[in-house]
């Protein structure tokens, strides 16, 4: 706040430089010097619009872009959609082993319909017997891809890409070093209890096989052996019976990329994995209702809040508002004057809070999720107006009360 | 004086000390509201995560390999070892039995299935038997432990089965003997089981228990492709290993059940001549995300870690007491539903956390700002004080304890309206309480008594240094 002093001296030199100055409008004149004079109460005003809007804009892009987040999350679960080959008796023992195959391209097929963001993994079975006459289910797939899909499976070492190990190989026309192969633990303990090379038959053709690593996941996959697909093929001679996928987005989105895929894949029986879907479709509703209550209640809150800083900082004025009208400016005036004024103020808060609000929601992205959030320029519009109403509303409703009040009661401040 | 000062300043000043109230009302119940939610929210997702299904699974401990292909077992039946069913009751006698939410027991068996009533499948020419699997398990048992009685089955287990019963089969009395007696001991165990079985409770009429068979008789699920392969419908009679059983409902998990039957568990087990024989059991227990302590090896801990490992809820500790109550059994955890929980549930938490933090420092910024506005409003006053002699220190303290009171009881009400909405929040979102811990009241006083102070220092400051002269005149 300035003191006596300071306004004398000030208001020589405002005159001299009006009279230089050229004439700007009286309206927007006030409007500038009410801010300037009166700049503590201004301020107190502006930082109340500004946290509320930074708020907003904070909740509303995190309500928007969480959901995206936490379906990424979502997808180290695994596969939501398997394809696999249509057979009329994949009930029978006997079928499964044979069961008829998905088209060689069925992987290109797949990742042109449904873009390259969608993880695709095949895998072929087969019943192989190791030396002692056991039986155990051999499976080829691809490494690389079957890493990213399951991110549980615990290997203590992946295999290497074995197209090296082949080239290598072939060159020394030596006996073939042995087909790495990745060991479910409990297929370990039969085939390979100390981790050494094996042999498995199938049909009568042996592979020479080495356990690259130990795979543990808890589930069926422990009693199984993986090998690389092209090295499954050249051995078993059978194709991929099976692929697992990977789509990220709503259910909406999913149930469109099936769709797509049915018309990519006529062969193919395509089917969502519901325990996943229905898993992550439950998380994902309580989240974001949990969230969207938050959000609304913060920004209720800090709306009403600002509404009562507002009311408390127009009342304060009631004197500019008495003086004004005792100089004869028209209730038009002065309803107008203290709408801009307030309007002013509510465009100035909303572009700083959104401002502020968009590095908060990127803040948290960071935090939380390690993938900034992206910023939504599209909720501004809102958060404009949500600003310039709540103080709207905070001139207009003191001004209602104050219009009954005779300015002379005012100024003699009773 | 003091006291009279302060008096009427809240008795003549109403609509002002009104509108600070309210702010710090406000402010005060965000603030319990968001840390009631955040604080109980790992828990809600934790129950909401068992939507996945079991993390856990126990096998017998000398077991040979599965041969399994796409949900077909490719091995001789009778092969391999089996745990005793009557050793799984033991299970709520471990430690951590409040937080095992289901188990269910499981036992594959090969069937021929008779289809006298011809084939659809032109490609069936094996005359008309078929191999299927059919797996035992419990839908919804009734098992005593103890002086306990709990229900434990598939349909907590494993909540995506959906059953679909033909007309008229619903009401027929297939459940009315299974009531959901719950004895879990405290209200909030209690008030998740209620939860997961709301749907499922057969008082209600809910149309979702129609179609699940009994556990004690001798009706079956059809898997649904399995169904409709065969043109079975809810109601018709299967002929299974010369034996007639009827279908009491279609089975939809979208997984290799489709293409199976699912009977009580003592019908497989007759079946197979096995009584008491059980494969494998799946557990659904509430686990706490894995930390440093439990990635380490329990072999290699001093006793004092290891108790205090063993007094966590982690998922290795609850397998290996799992393991500990059941004889000749290896549990395990399924890494697939046990290792992903936690990430989803530290960034839901995370996520949480945050959004309280944003919460709390926006109302703590609103109140500072209505506090700083009502005092700033009230320089004549103060401008009168100082003129009649009083000092900065009287002036403050007028205000401070003026401040306090409203901290006070702004703070009360925000409590009280905070853990209203918290509550409401629980009741709307997860149907089941948020619980509010006693010790957030003193917490959240002490934050709304702190908040107003620092909102009220700045202008408290400002509004004493004021010369008295120009505050009176009104030129301030």
């Amino acid at each position: 706040m300035s003191t006596g002093p300071a306004i004398l001296h000030s208001a020589r030199e405002v005159a001299e430089r009006r009279a230089h100055s050229p004439h700007t409008s009286m309206f927007a004149r006030m409007l500038v010097r009410a801010a300037m004079l009166r700049r503590g109460r201004a301020a107190s005003a502006l930082l109340a619009m500004i946290v509320a809007a930074a708020v907003a804009t904070a909740m509303m892009n995190l309500y928007v872009d969480v959901q995206a987040k936490l379906r990424n999350e979502f997808r180290s679960y695994g596969a939501n959609v398997i394809v696999v080959a249509k057979s009329g008796e994949a009930s029978t023992a006997q079928a499964a082993t044979t069961a008829p195959s998905l088209p060689p391209d069925a992987i290109t097929r797949i990742e042109s319909a449904l873009g390259p963001q969608t993880l695709a993994v095949p895998f072929a079975y087969a019943v192989a017997r190791t030396s002692d006459g056991q039986s155990i289910v051999v499976v080829g797939t691809d490494f690389a891809r079957a890493r990213e899909l399951n991110h549980w499976w615990k290997v203590s070492h992946w295999p290497a890409p074995q197209i090296d190990a082949r080239l290598v190989g072939g060159d020394n026309a030596a006996p073939a070093p042995p087909v790495e192969a990745l060991v479910g633990i409990r297929a370990a303990a039969v085939v390979a209890p100390k981790r050494e090379p094996f042999d498995l038959t199938f049909q009568g053709k042996a592979i020479h096989l080495a356990p690259a690593g130990l795979l543990q996941t808890g589930a069926a996959e422990d009693s199984r052996i993986y090998l690389d697909q092209t090295e499954f093929q050249s051995w078993t001679d059978v194709s991929p019976t099976t692929i697992e996928l990977a789509i990220n987005g709503s259910p909406e989105e999913i149930q469109q990329g099936i769709n797509k895929l049915a018309a990519a894949l006529p062969g193919a029986d395509i089917r969502p994995v519901r325990q996943i879907m229905e898993g992550e479709a439950n998380v994902l509703n309580k989240t974001r209702a949990t969230l969207y209550a938050s959000a609304t209640l913060v920004v209720l809150t800090s709306a009403l809040c600002v509404l009562a800083t507002l009311i408390g900082w127009v009342f304060d004025r009631r004197r500019d508002f008495a003086i004004m009208k005792a100089l004869g400016a028209s209730e038009r005036l002065v309803n107008l004057f203290f709408a801009a004024e307030a309007a002013a103020l509510g465009v100035i808060g909303a572009l700083i809070g959104f401002l502020i609000g968009i590095g908060v929601a990127a803040w948290i992205g960071r935090v939380n999720f390690h993938a900034p959030v992206v910023p939504r320029f599209s909720v501004f519009p809102y958060v404009l107006a949500g600003s310039v109403a709540v103080a709207l509303i905070a001139a207009v409703l003191p001004i209602g009360l104050l219009r009954r009040v005779q300015p002379a009661i005012i100024l003699r401040g009773e | 004086m003091f006291p009279r000062l302060v008096y009427e300043s809240f008795r003549r000043q109403t609509r002002r000390k009104l509108l600070a109230g309210v702010a710090i009302t406000l402010g005060v119940a965000v603030a319990t509201a968001m840390i009631a939610v955040a604080t109980d929210i790992g828990d809600k997702i934790n129950r909401e995560l068992r939507t996945y299904g079991a993390n856990l699974v126990i096998t017998p401990q000398e077991d040979t390999l599965d041969v399994e292909i796409g949900g077909v077992n490719l091995k001789p039946p009778s092969d391999g070892a089996f745990l005793n069913e009557a050793d799984l009751p033991k299970i709520r006698g471990t430690f951590w039995h409040h937080n095992i939410v289901g188990f269910s027991p499981m036992l594959p068996v090969a069937v021929k299935l008779r289809t006298s009533d011809g084939d659809k499948n032109k490609g069936d020419k094996s005359d008309s038997a078929k191999d299927v699997t059919l797996v035992g398990t419990y839908f919804n048992k009734k098992l005593t432990f103890g002086k306990e009685e709990f229900t434990t089955g598939v349909r907590i287990t494993h909540p995506w089965w959906k059953v679909e019963a033909g007309e008229g089969s619903c009401g027929d009395g297939h459940l009315a003997s299974v009531p959901r007696t719950e004895s879990r001991g405290p209200g909030r165990v209690e008030d998740s089981a209620a939860n997961v079985n709301a749907a499922t409770s057969p008082e209600s009429g809910d149309t979702s228990s129609c179609g699940w068979p009994s556990d004690d008789s001798q009706n079956v699920l059809l898997g649904e492709r399995l169904a409709a392969r065969l043109d079975k419908h809810p109601g018709d009679s299967l002929d299974i290993n010369n034996q007639q059983f009827q279908i009491s409902g279609i089975l939809s998990t979208g997984n290799v059940e489709d293409n199976q039957i699912v009977a009580p568990l003592a019908v497989a087990q007759q079946i197979l001549g096995k009584p008491g024989a059980v494969r494998r059991v799946f557990v659904s227990a509430l686990t706490k995300p894995p930390d440093a302590l439990s990635a380490r090896d329990p072999k290699t801990m001093t006793p004092e870690v290891y108790d205090r490992w063993y007094c966590s809820p982690y998922v290795d500790s609850i397998a290996y007491q799992l393991q500990e109550a059941i004889p000749h059994s290896h549990a395990e955890q399924i890494r697939q539903v046990a290792q992903n929980e936690g990430t989803v549930l530290t960034r839901i938490k995370g996520l949480m956390l945050l959004v309280t933090l944003a919460a709390l420092l926006a109302s703590a910024l609103a109140v500072s700002a209505a506090m700083a506005t009502a005092i700033f409003e009230r320089r004549v006053e103060i401008g009168l004080m100082k003129a009649l002699g009083a000092g900065n220190l009287a002036v403050s303290a007028i205000f401070f304890a003026e401040a306090l009171l409203l901290a006070f009881f702004g703070g009360i009400s925000g409590f009280i309206a905070g853990s209203l909405l918290a509550h409401q929040i629980g009741r709307s979102i997860f149907s089941s309480q948020i619980s509010i811990q006693p010790v957030l009241f003193p917490i959240i006083i002490a934050i709304a008594v702190f908040v107003t102070f620092a909102g009220s220092v700045a202008a408290i400051r400002r509004a004493v240094k004021f010369d008295p002269v120009f505050s009176l005149r009104g030129q301030a």
